[in-house]
């Protein structure tokens, strides 16, 4: 499991601020950041700590089984996300 | 640690002014005034942002807790400029903070552009969200076929609302006279004119989706325009962002389905730039011209016109959905190529290019109309660090006057001012309409109805 950013995301980095493992990305500064339209989780690295969603000022933010269904999508989204990202920089996502 | 006695006077209660005040007071400035021309605070939170993404409005909450429930002090019904001039703010507070966001729009220049039924996308924004000063506008929406010029999150937000299903629209706060209208539209399909291609679209792909999404609403892409030109299959390849490569995904699934029949109809179209509009004493066409897309010196990707005939498109209304504009402000320095306040990172610069003591920009006044609500924070942090800066090198003027002067002046000139109290009444009694009729809130949308609320409901 993991957690999930949905489409509705203000990219007001609250969330980046709290996670303790620094899986919410991108950041402020990374070459992507401006063009981003939201921030995503790396489902491979968030460990489910939900510190996120309370930091979330809009409820941008679900654990992956609680997802609504309108915004399911934001499932693979947001771990496809991280795949283009290091298969673009071949760095770690 | 105590911090020097400071009072700081933030103009426009929208996002940009709000994050600022909210950072100015945690940093420990005494005295936030927030300036505020509306009856209500939050700017295009309120009044921008649509009624069907009642998530986002949350923001409203965290904004009150980290400002007026910190002891900001909202003044609002007040414009600044009109009520109380720039030289008069500089008087009182050793700071003034222009948040004033961009309050017109940008026009396209062509022909049949002020005819009847054509629009600008900001004026039915905010006739839909309730703005105080567009509530007597009237849309004709009785013809069958509505054109959306613009391919921004903007013209997104207004196709929604144009097909989107009443039932769910009466669950939002959208306005009630925009509902009444809405509910006699006899709109049937809404053309979308992009200049440049589906690679190109200014659409995040969350609004793109949302519109392949809707309830009783078919999308038609025709499939020759996702078939991407060299130049464009090239840049998105090698510079495309995420966004672009999923709105280019998302558009060939559109283009691949086959309509259901459905009694509305959203039409995305690609390279096709409005040429004029035509019409007697109303819109009845619209003529666009087809584009390609050639790379420029600068290396940006830009629509040019090609020699196919230009094709006439029968419509009834034309919102042209390609921007927003910020005005001057009397007695501010205005760059009239940027539209925007001419500053350094948030510092004003007066026509010499130095700073101006004690002046800041912030947010769409700043840095011109783009970027979403968080864009706005990261925004303040940077003119707020200009403030402190500033305070800390003891570089703030001393204003001549104190608070007791600023609220006598205001008292005479303003007895119609909204504070904190008339804000909360107002809010309050929305929210109450809003639960009796299942509503996240019912706006009050004439500036008669949100001045009388400012004092409590009397009890029937
Ligand atoms: C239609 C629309 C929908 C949007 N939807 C989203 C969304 O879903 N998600 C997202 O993240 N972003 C969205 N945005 C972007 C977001 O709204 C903006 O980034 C943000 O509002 C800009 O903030 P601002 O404070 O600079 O301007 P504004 O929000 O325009 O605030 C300016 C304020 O200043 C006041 N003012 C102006 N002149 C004066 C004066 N002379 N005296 C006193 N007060 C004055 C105005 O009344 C207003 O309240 C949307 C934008 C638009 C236009
Ligand atoms: N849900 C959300 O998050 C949300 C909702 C609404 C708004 N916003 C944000 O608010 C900001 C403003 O949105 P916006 O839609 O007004 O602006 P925008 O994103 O800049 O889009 C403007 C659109 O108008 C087009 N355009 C400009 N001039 C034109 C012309 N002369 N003829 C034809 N087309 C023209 C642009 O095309 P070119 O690309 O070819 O210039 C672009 O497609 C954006 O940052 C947006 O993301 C966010
Ligand atoms: S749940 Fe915890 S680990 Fe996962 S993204 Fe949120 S804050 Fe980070
Ligand atoms: S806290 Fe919520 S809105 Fe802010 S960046 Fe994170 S997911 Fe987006």
């Amino acid at each position: 499991m993991a957690y999930v950013i949905i489409g509705s995301c203000i990219k007001d980095d609250s969330c980046i601020e709290v996670c303790p493992v620094d899986c919410i990305h991108p950041k402020p500064g990374d070459p992507d950041f401006e063009s981003a339209e939201q921030l995503y989780i790396d489902p491979v690295e968030c460990i489910d700590c939900d510190a996120c969603v309370e930091a979330c000022p809009v409820d941008a933010i679900y654990a992956e089984a609680w997802t609504p269904e309108k915004d399911q999508y934001a499932i693979e989204l947001n771990a496809e996300f991280f795949l283009q990202r290091a298969a673009r920089d071949g760095a770690p996502a | 640690m105590a911090r020097p006695a400071v009072r700081v006077a933030v103009v426009g209660a929208g996002p940009a002014g709000a994050f600022s005040a909210a950072q100015l007071r945690s940093w420990g400035v005494g005295e936030i005034d927030l300036f505020e021309r509306l009856p209500t605070p939050w700017g295009l939170l309120r009044g921008g942002v649509a009624p069907d993404h009642q998530e986002i409005k949350r923001l409203e909450q965290t904004f009150d807790r980290q400002t007026l429930g910190r002891g900001c002090r909202l003044l609002a019904n007040v414009e600044v400029g009109t009520d109380i001039s720039h030289a008069e703010l500089m008087e009182h507070y050793n700071a003034v903070v222009y948040a004033t966001g961009a309050q017109t729009d940008k026009s396209l220049g062509i022909p049949g552009e002020d005819l009847p039924g054509s629009w600008a996308a900001t004026e039915f924004v905010a006739w839909y969200n309730g703005h105080p000063d567009h509530r007597e506008r009237e849309f004709d929406l009785s013809g069958k076929r509505a054109v959306v010029i613009g391919n921004g999150n903007v013209a997104a937000d207004v196709v929604r609302l144009l097909t989107r299903d009443l039932g769910e629209l009466e669950r939002t706060d959208v306005a009630d006279h925009a509902l009444d209208a809405l509910r006699d539209s006899q709109i049937e399909e809404v053309v979308v004119l992009g200049r440049r291609g589906p690679a190109q679209a200014a659409f995040t792909s969350a609004e793109l989706r949302e519109l392949g999404n809707l309830d009783g609403v078919d999308i038609v892409v025709d499939p020759a325009d996702v078939e991407l030109d060299p130049v464009s299959r090239e840049w998105l390849d090698e510079e495309g962002t995420f966004t672009a490569r999923k709105n280019v995904e998302l558009l060939r699934e559109f283009a691949a389905r086959e309509p259901t029949g459905a009694a509305r109809r959203i039409v995305l179209r690609f390279l096709s730039s409005p040429v004029a509009i035509r019409g007697g004493d109303r819109v009845e066409a619209i003529d666009v011209r087809r584009n390609e897309i050639v790379r420029s010196g600068d290396g940006s990707l830009r629509a040019r016109a090609t020699d196919d005939p230009v094709e006439t498109i029968e419509c009834g209304l034309v919102l042209r959905s390609v921007g927003y504009r910020a005005v001057p402000l009397p007695d501010v320095p205005f760059d009239e190529n940027y539209y925007v306040l001419p500053n350094d990172r948030g510092r004003v610069l007066a026509a010499d290019g130095e700073p101006l003591p004690g002046v800041y920009a912030v947010g769409w006044i700043k840095r011109g109309p783009t970027g979403i609500l968080g864009t706005n924070k990261r925004d303040a942090a940077e003119t707020v660090a200009r403030v402190v800066e500033d305070i800390e090198a003891g570089g703030l003027p001393d204003p001549p006057k104190g608070g007791d002067d600023l609220d006598a002046l205001l008292a005479e000139r303003k007895p119609d001012l909204v504070g904190v109290d008339g804000w909360r009444s107002i809010n309050e009694q929305e929210l109450e309409a809003g639960r009796s009729a299942d509503r996240p809130r019912v706006k009050l949308a004439s500036r008669d109805e949100l001045l009388s609320a400012t004092k409590p409901a009397q009890p029937a």
